[in-house]
């Protein structure tokens, strides 16, 4: 699929999103594991969710709202949301 | 019973230099800090003169949340507090643990409110302006974002009075203390650069379109003068009880003796001899004070015709001819909501080194101006005691004195 006019896979998805994801909360991208809790890994406060729903905007071309976050617990949720969000 | 007020630290982060010691240097040489910017110019600024900092890297001293919600306001004011409160020991533990309020200066986030609607029309979606926009969009962004980060207890405002803000905003902080309201306040103004913020006033054309010398435009009280030069940055003064300075054994670089205030209630924009002369008047009565006690008068004088002037015959109302007077405008450009703080910053400086920072560019004086003494070239001066100026757009003015303690 194309993502911002760039062919991806699902797994070049995945380390794009560890590259944002570590490089806008400043984290080790090595900790952004399916296993990880994504609330505590990324320490994210009430307002960090704006700023996650902007990243994925922006880098992944896919709009997430704060109702889609309700069901989510670790990054494997996320992935999970947003390869349904791609509908890869 | 009043409180003394005493300056336990300052900090500046100006056109002039990053810190104090720089800042001193620049003083010194008559060193200006006005420059040509071609951004403006392509903008369509009638003058593209203005005064220019670095913009701050806080990356390795800031979290990202921390960061988020500051734009250049914040981020200045951060930086020249930072170096006033560790000239005068304080640290977050200290502070997190006392009475330590903030009211600062500051009267626009023009940039930054700019940017965030920009993105909202280009997305139409206002979630994708992001989390960290309102707090830099807000005229309190620099009181929000700094009570947060060094964990504050005290009084907590921002102080918005056009050009004496900064001036105001030590008076606020000068009256809590010395009502024994607050132990320690830090007080300050900041001043964002960037054209969004000044593209009003240039269109006014009071700026100087002296572009070909750019550190011969900001010529305040010459009578070639065309203009003044808006500049920016922050500067920061941390207020203290005498009794708690003493008793936590700080630094003391002066005492706040006075604080005077006037409005015009008269044009928004001009300014008025007659309300300069109360704020004058006033201050020196709270500061018992006569007016041969002055050694220094740091001018509020911004480099136009009217404001100038009107100054000029002010102080020479009150104070006669033989005060010593120089407007650091001249070499910083006016700093505008800053402007009343750094210029305190820079008499201190002053205070500290024994001398007088010159008022350059004053080759030719005008009618008023020839009846004052101003300062052209630096002079070695022992000061004991000063009086700093700062008049605003609608008519605020605004007259602080400060002395060796």
């Amino acid at each position: 699929m194309y993502i911002n006019d760039v062919k991806m896979n699902w797994e070049e998805v995945i380390e794009e999103t560890r590259d944002f994801l570590s490089e806008e909360f400043e984290i080790d991208r090595n900790l952004i594991l399916p296993e990880n809790n994504l609330k505590d890994t990324l320490d994210l406060d009430s307002l960090d969710y704006v700023d996650l729903v902007v990243l994925i905007e922006e880098n992944l071309n896919i709009k997430i709202t704060g109702e889609d976050f309700k069901e989510i617990v670790t990054f494997g949720d996320f992935f999970k949301l947003v390869r349904k969000k791609l509908a890869l | 019973m009043s409180q003394r007020v005493v300056v336990t630290g300052i900090g500046i982060y100006s056109c002039l230099g990053q810190n104090t010691g720089e800042v001193t240097q620049s003083l010194y040489a008559g060193k200006s800090g006005i420059i040509f910017d071609q951004q403006r110019k392509d903008f369509g600024f009638r003058s593209a003169l203005t005064g220019m900092v670095q913009e701050p890297d806080l990356k390795n001293q800031l979290s990202r949340r921390q960061r988020l919600g500051m734009h250049q306001p914040a981020v200045y004011a951060y930086v020249a507090t930072k170096e006033a409160l560790d000239m005068s020991g304080l640290d977050i533990d200290f502070l997190e643990k006392s009475e330590t309020g903030i009211i600062f200066g500051n009267d626009s986030t023009a940039a930054s409110i700019i940017e965030a609607v920009d993105r909202a029309k280009e997305k139409k979606d206002t979630t994708l302006i992001g989390s960290g926009a309102i707090f830099q969009n807000m005229n309190s962004t620099v009181n929000m974002n700094l009570s947060t980060i060094f964990k504050l207890k005290g009084i907590n405002f921002t102080l918005s009075a056009a050009c004496a803000s900064g001036s105001h905003s030590i008076g606020m902080g000068y009256l809590m203390i010395s009502q024994g309201l607050q132990e320690r306040v830090i007080c300050g103004g900041a001043q964002e650069i960037n054209p969004s913020s000044m593209a009003s006033f240039d269109g006014l054309g009071t700026f100087s379109v002296r572009e070909s010398e750019p550190q011969k435009a900001s010529r305040p009280f010459d009578k070639d003068r065309d203009g003044l030069i808006p500049s920016g940055g922050a500067a920061t003064v941390i207020l203290e009880s005498y009794e708690a300075a003493v008793k936590r054994g700080a630094p003391i670089l002066a005492e706040l003796i006075g604080y005077g205030f006037s409005s015009n209630g008269d044009h928004i924009s001009n300014p008025n001899v007659d309300g300069q002369i109360r704020s004058l008047k006033m201050a020196l009565k709270q500061a018992q004070v006569t007016t041969n006690e002055i050694d220094y008068i740091n001018a509020h004088a911004t480099s136009t015709v009217v404001g100038d002037g009107s100054e000029a015959k002010a102080i020479y109302d009150v104070f006669g001819a033989d005060v010593p007077v120089s407007s650091t405008k001249s070499m910083t450009g006016h700093e505008c909501w800053m402007a009343g703080a750094s210029e305190i910053v820079y008499s201190i400086l002053m205070m500290q080194h024994s001398f007088i920072a010159p008022n350059i560019n004053f080759e030719n004086p005008d009618e008023d101006s020839a009846r004052i003494n101003i300062i052209p070239e630096t002079r070695e001066q022992h000061i004991n005691c000063f009086l700093s100026n700062s008049f605003g757009f609608g008519g605020t003015n605004s007259t602080l004195i400060l002395k060796k303690v």
